[in-house]
This record gives structure tokens, sequence and C-alpha cells, in this order.
């Protein structure tokens, strides 16, 4: 028997309408554990470079995390990756909620979709039986009208509805794909949309078996109970309204303007009574004792629910107040456009058209209005008329087609990926790194174990040191000690900094834990609930495997250096691995390669951040640097970036 | 026995606050979990005797537990608006029955029933009730007096049983030409 995990998963051909259950290797679970590295495995194996990602030869593979559905509290995330349109690299897109748990429970680790639909499909799974089904009728439906007819259609009101909208069906690249409270926000939806696929319906009623079960179940309940006690885990944007932070401190409109007293009492007073008088509850995901969705009831609008920085986005972009937030993100998330992205390419749009390179004629019967405006290019990127067309295509894509200068207000990019408005002054080396080298594309996907800013009281700085018992080694402690000015540690701690922050949201991908009860929250206050620590022991009990702190943490090196690996098959190079170059007013380039290269150096990748022969034979990934070398990606004979003559010259 | 001299028994009851849920279905993970053979050794809802009711979009969080097997769909679709919210009758309704696939051992098919975790030595409260952190389900006890109920021998539930099958007067003919015999 396999525990925890099926030891099967769903593969589907649309082009050809195949439906096979695969046994899966367990050896393979040892090794990647599942999600995103399961995930990366499968795209590295079967989808080569020079697939076109829009093409029926890209994958569409949505991976449970291994303790999804177990009694794990606030395992349910799933892995949604593919080859993104959006710049030809691995897309990587979470999705909590219950349709994970649910996969489990049809008999599923994950669900690998390939080819293309010769017309709209949906896919509709319960326990074995498995069906390819006529979506045409859902042709332009929302999301919410797809989940419900869907649901009565199956006569399955505990189905749970993974779909795309009008922007996923039309393949707009800021499109997601959503289910119940939650959604596969960046790369994934337009794929479904390429492989005409509108939803995928599912329903189990199967065991998900667990090892030891005496012992997972006792860490279990403690784990709920001290969750739900720690305020440092969670989303405080949830309950907390002094949202300064963001308004403060990010930029509004295009990543533009900065509004550092925007922020007062009497506005967080009316905020405050906008929020609590239109919100029914919060509500939660799958096994976790926080409740980070706020569920809300705007005046003729439908019920929606948002969470954390969704809140801001669009009235950010658009200068308003958060009732515009509120009247706009149902209409928003049922066309089925990401929040995080959206608004910026809408504010880039009305930008071009201030600064003349788009004009009028452009945005034919536009209204004046701010608000206004943004349904309007909604609508017109949902269906994509006129210039909706080429806005579909994200900022970096239409400043492209666009051009007449158009480049120049796509600053808030990397690897043509809309970024956080985030502008500051003095350069971070540890967030220099995490943003230029991330392969998850947003910094709140890379960020997470080490405090974002240094205690100065010594008091309260040895009190944090005390309590934090996530450290995976006493030295980052010892850095924290010495930490004064937020830019100022030795590289090497930086380095290694970034690689523990990275670590744990690898973990966390690949088990199914949601980044706010690990990953995301240690930075603040650094009691979070799993760490690495606990993980090795949950996976013991719930697999039956012997796992350990060292074990972990390489299954964590050999995932990330496999989608380093797959990403640099399909074209990652170091000089590409830039954040905005407006990020920090102050920067210093030579310091900045200096960073770069002693980064790699520790990751044991070359001077052009490709992993080398040994450091890929270290981790099992032989067959890896096998492929690269046969496709002349590396020699063999690589040495880690410091040995480099280039990095020598760089020193000099 | 109360002061009164009359029996008591416990009453055992768990309360819910619909408004508290959050629909995380921790109760129904719980709930599986501890009824599977051996303790916690899987996870499947569907196995599970409490559900939540849960749609999103019209703010419908009910968590509800399996009760007594119903034989037939019953008759009623009433529609109930409580604070504004409008509910079907299936909503509250705790049957296993024809009529949807709720509370059924999903392998088996046959009903399933909430035990208050029947279990020894007797749980503090039962598996739902503790793993709900939100406070939507709360576990009570309570004495309550009791008439002197008089137990049916087992005679009188044979004869019970046959009057309710066969109809009082055959039942007195059989038992007349018999006690001849």
């Amino acid at each position: 028997m396999r525990y925890a995990e099926t030891g099967f998963q769903l593969e589907v051909d649309l082009s050809k309408g195949s439906i096979d259950k695969v046994e899966t290797d367990p050896r393979d679970t040892a090794l990647y554990l599942g999600g995103n590295g399961m995930n990366a495995k499968l795209l590295f194996e079967r989808v080569p470079p020079g697939t076109d990602p829009w093409s029926p030869d890209n994958l569409l593979i949505f991976g449970n995390g291994l303790l999804n559905g177990t009694c794990v509290p606030g395992a349910n995330r799933v892995s949604v990756n593919t080859i993104a349109p959006v710049n030809g690299l691995m897309g990587h897109s979470l999705m909590g909620g219950f349709f994970g748990a649910e996969m489990k429970m049809a008999g599923y680790d994950r669900i690998v979709i390939r080819g293309e639909a010769p017309d709209l499909v949906y896919l509709a799974i319960h326990n074995d039986k498995v069906e390819i089904r006529d979506a045409r009728h859902l042709r332009g439906k929302g999301m919410v009208d797809t989940q419900r007819l869907i649901q009565e259609e199956l006569n399955d009101k505990r189905a749970w509805v993974a779909a795309i909208g009008p922007a996923g069906e039309h393949r707009v690249i800021m499109a997601s794909i959503d289910c119940g409270n939650s959604s596969a926000a960046r790369t994934p939806g337009p794929v479904m949309g390429a492989k005409k696929l509108k939803a995928i319906a599912i329903r189990g009623t199967k065991d998900v078996n667990l090892a030891h079960p005496a012992e997972l179940w006792e860490i279990c309940s403690r784990l709920r109970k001290e969750l739900d006690e720690n305020p440092n885990v969670g989303d405080w944007m949830a309950t907390d309204e002094d949202d300064s932070f963001h308004h403060n401190n990010f930029s509004w409109g295009n990543a533009r303007v900065r509004r550092k007293n925007f922020w007062s009492e009497p506005l967080e007073e009316r905020w405050r009574n906008l929020k609590y008088d239109h919100m029914d509850r919060w509500t939660g995901c799958w096994n976790c004792p926080k409740a980070c969705h706020n569920l809300i009831q705007w005046p003729n609008r439908r019920r929606f629910s948002y969470k954390c920085y969704g809140k801001d986005t669009y009235h950010m972009a658009s200068f308003q107040e958060l009732d515009f937030t509120f009247e706009i993100l149902p209409v928003a998330m049922d066309l089925g456009f990401d929040s995080y992205s959206t608004p910026q390419v809408i504010a880039f749009a009305l930008e071009l058209l201030e600064a003349g390179i788009l004009t009028e004629k452009d945005f034919p019967g536009m209204p004046c209005d701010v608000r206004q405006r943004f349904y309007y290019l909604l609508q017109k990127i949902a269906f994509r008329e006129g210039i909706g067309d080429v806005l579909a295509h994200g900022v970096s894509g239409a400043a492209a087609i666009i051009g007449n200068g158009a480049e120049k207000f796509d600053h808030n990019t990397v690897k043509k990926f809309e970024q956080l408005p985030i502008k500051l002054g003095k350069l971070n080396p540890a967030y220099f790194l995490m943003i230029a080298t991330g392969e998850d594309m947003a910094i709140t996907q890379i960020e997470g174990s080490f405090p974002q800013d240094p205690i100065t009281d010594p008091e309260l700085k040895e009190e944090f040191i005390r309590k934090w018992i996530a450290v995976p080694d006493k030295k980052f402690a010892e850095w924290f000690r010495q930490w004064v000015k937020r830019d100022q540690l030795p590289d090497d701690a930086m380095v290694e900094i970034v690689d523990w922050n990275e670590a744990m949201h690898y973990l966390d991908d690949s088990l199914g834990l949601c980044g706010f009860v690990s990953s995301f929250r240690g930075q603040f206050g650094g009691t979070t609930g799993y760490h690495v620590w606990n993980m090795p022991q949950i996976i013991t009990h719930a697999t039956g495997w012997d796992f350990d702190k060292d074990r972990l943490w390489e299954c964590f090196q050999r995932n990330r250096n496999l989608i380093r690996a797959l990403n640099n098959r399909l074209g990652l190079r170091r000089f590409m691995e830039r954040p905005p170059e407006d990020h920090w007013a102050v920067r210093n380039e030579e310091y900045e390669q200096q960073l770069l290269t002693k980064y790699y150096d520790f990751k044991g990748w070359t001077f052009d951040g490709i992993p080398t022969k040994e450091t890929l034979e270290k981790l099992n990934l032989g067959y890896v640097a096998e492929d690269l070398i046969k496709r002349g990606i590396l020699t063999g004979n690589e040495v880690t970036a410091l040995k480099d003559a280039r990095a020598k010259k760089e020193k000099e | 026995m109360d002061n009164t001299g009359k029996k008591t028994r416990i009453v055992k009851e768990i309360k819910v606050d619909t408004k508290r849920c959050v629909g995380c279905r921790a109760c129904e993970i719980a709930c599986s979990a501890f009824h599977a053979i051996p303790k916690y050794s899987s996870v499947n809802t569907a196995r599970s005797r409490i559900m939540i009711v849960m749609d999103e979009m019209r703010d419908i969080f009910v968590p509800i537990r399996a009760g007594d097997y119903a034989q037939a769909e019953c008759n009623g679709r009433n529609r109930y608006v409580i604070d504004g919210k409008e509910y079907d009758e299936c909503t509250f309704c705790p049957a296993s029955c024809p009529s949807r696939d709720a509370f059924k051992e999903p392998d088996s098919g046959l009903p399933l029933k909430c035990d208050m975790c029947e279990s020894v030595p007797p749980l503090e409260k039962p598996m739902c009730v503790d793993a709900c952190t939100f406070g939507a389900l709360t576990y009570e006890e309570r004495e309550e007096a009791r008439a002197e109920e008089e137990k049916p021998g087992d005679m009188e539930i044979v004869f019970e049983s046959l009057v309710k099958k066969h109809g009082k007067k055959k039942v007195m003919d059989t038992f007349t030409r018999l006690s001849k015999s």
C-alpha cells in the first residue's frame, strides 16, 4: 500500500481523447516528494525544449503536494505547472482550497493534461470514472456560472470545479484558473485555454492512507491548535485593518507613485466599515485553522471572496479607494483575471495613452472616468477586442508589440513577469538575489523565513532568537544577532539566507503546505508552523519512510536544481537575472554581479547560472546532466562560478 | 437520581453556530480519521458522519451530523428563509436517504450515523468538536429528568412486531388456535 500518496496519476490527452490511470514509481516520490518537484520531472522528461508553449505538446499539470488530503493542517496546495507562454520558462502557480484533497480522495496524486481538444470540453472525474465532456455550451461563461452549471449537470454539489473564464478561453496571459475560493493565478490559465479545457470537475470517495496513524494524528492535533493560537501565521490582511504598509510603501498606478503619507486613522476607520458592512464571514481552505479569505457581498454584485494583497491591487492601480476594489473584483474574477498582474496591465495601457504612445483611436468609446475605463479595458482584454488583443499579452508582451517607446513603460517586470510594485532606495543584497534568480516569478513565493528587518532592541532581539526554533542552523541566529542595518551582512550570509528562504518554499510546494502557515510567515515573528525540524517527522509518519532534516534538505536541493536545469534548457541564463532597473534608486552593477557569482557558486552552478555536472550527479540528477551535455548546454567540465576565469576578472 | 427522586440521564448535544463556520472541513476529516480502522489510519470525508453543506455564493455553511436512515425520499422540497438567506430543506436534514449520496459508506452504500464518538475510555468531547477551532461546533452535556420508563420485555417486542406485520386479529386467531392444540 502507498501512504500519503495514492500512487497513481491521471494522464489525459485531449487530442486523442485518451484517459489513462498510471501507477507511479514510489522511488520518485521519495526523491521529489510531489507538487512542483514531480511536475518539474514530468516537464523535463516529456516536453523537449523548442516546444511551443501554446502547442498541444505542452503539458498542464495539477500536482498534489505529498501531504494534501491527509490530516496535516494547512496541507492543501496544488502546484499547477506548465511551460509558460509569457516567457517560455516553467510556469508555477499554487492553488489552495479543496481541489487537491478531492483529487487525492478520487485516487490521484496529479492530473497531467496533454494535447488540445477539437472544441471546448471539460473533464469530469468521479473516482475511477473519468469523462471528457462537451463544454461548448459553457463558452464565454464566467467562473461562477461555469462552476454551478457543471455541478448541476453532474448532479453533484460536492464536486469541486476548477475552471477558466473568458480570459482563459481567449488565452489572455493574465488569466487564472479558479476553484471555489482559490485560484491558480500565474501562468497556467492561458495554457488551459489553449488546450480548450474549460474546467476539471472532481469528486472522490476513496481513502487517503497514512503509515503511522496514531503518531501522525497526535502531531497534527497539536499543530492545529498551535497554528490556531499563533498570531504569526495566517494572513494578517484578513483581520488587521491597518494596511498602511502596502499603501504607504508600494507604488500606485503603473508601479510609479509612492504616497508615503497616504494612510490615516480616519481612512482606516472608513475602510474598516466599508469591509465589515459588506462582509459575510471569513472562509478557509481544507483542514486549515486559519481563515484567510474574506467573503464580501457588494451591492449589485455577486458574492466573492478575496485574500491578501488582492484587496489593494485594483484601487492602487487606479488611484481610487477600497470601494473600487470591492466593486470591480467580483467582475474581474468572474471573467477569470488574476488580480495581481491585470491591474498593472491596465494602468500601463492608460499611461501609454497619457504619454501619446497609444491614442484615443486605440480606445474607441472609452469613458472618461478612470473606474469606467478599468471596466472597459477588462472587457476588451477578456474578449480580445481592439487594443485588448494586444494587452492580453501582459505588460512585456504588449510593450514589444506596441513599440514606439512603449518598452520604457515596461519597467516592473522580471523575466517578462509583472512584479509587486515596490520601488525603494538602497539595494538590499538578499532581495536582489531573490528577485533576480527566483524561479517562482514573484517575491512572495521566494522570501519568507529570515526576517525582512533587524531588531534593534537587544533584549527583544535575544527573545526573538530564543524562540526561533525554525532556524536550520545556528549560524542564522548568529547573523541575526550581528545584523543592524538592513542591507549590511556579509555576502556569504546573504547568500545562505536566500538559500534558506528558497528551501522552505520549495519544500512547501512539494509537500502541499500553504506558505501562510510555513515558508512565507517565518519572517514575521519567527514562530512559523512548519520548519525543517518538524517536517521530516511529519513526512515519516505520513509516508512510512525515514526522513530527517538532511534528507529533506536534499529534496529541496534536488527540486531546486531540477527546475533550474529545466529552465536552463528553455534558455534561462545569467543575463536574464535582473530585478527591475528602478527597483532600487541606488544601484551598483559591479557589486550585484559579484554577488550573483557568489550565489551561483554556493549553489554549485556555473558562472552562467547552470548547475554543474557534479552538482546534478550528487542529487541523483545524473539523467539531467546527461541531457544538458547532449544538448550542448554543459560540456561536463564546468567549474562552479567563483572558480571561473570570468569571476576572477570580475574581482580585479 | 435528582432531588425530586426522578431518574436522570445525560443528554449529549453538539450545538452548531453556522455564523462561525469557515468551511475548512476539519470536522469531516477528524470524523473520518477517528472511525477508520485502525483508528486515524486514513482520511476520507465521504466516510464522515458530519458534513458541511457549503455554498459560498449564497453564504451557506451548515455543518450537519448524520442521523437516522430514511428508506424513502421525502416529499418535502421546502425552502426556508432565515436571516434573509434561502436554504433548501436538505441543508438541515441529517438523514441518510435515497435522494442524495450523503452519509453513506462509500464502499457498501450502507447508512452512516453519528455516534457522538463512542469510545472506551470516553472522549472528553466528540472529535468534530475538538477539531473545530472556530467555535462553530460546541459540545454540551446536561442532565435531564426523565419519567420512569418501562422497558418492554422480549415477548412484548415479538408480539408487537407480529401485530405490526399481520394485524391484531390474525395474531390473536393464530394464538387461540395454537393454544388449543
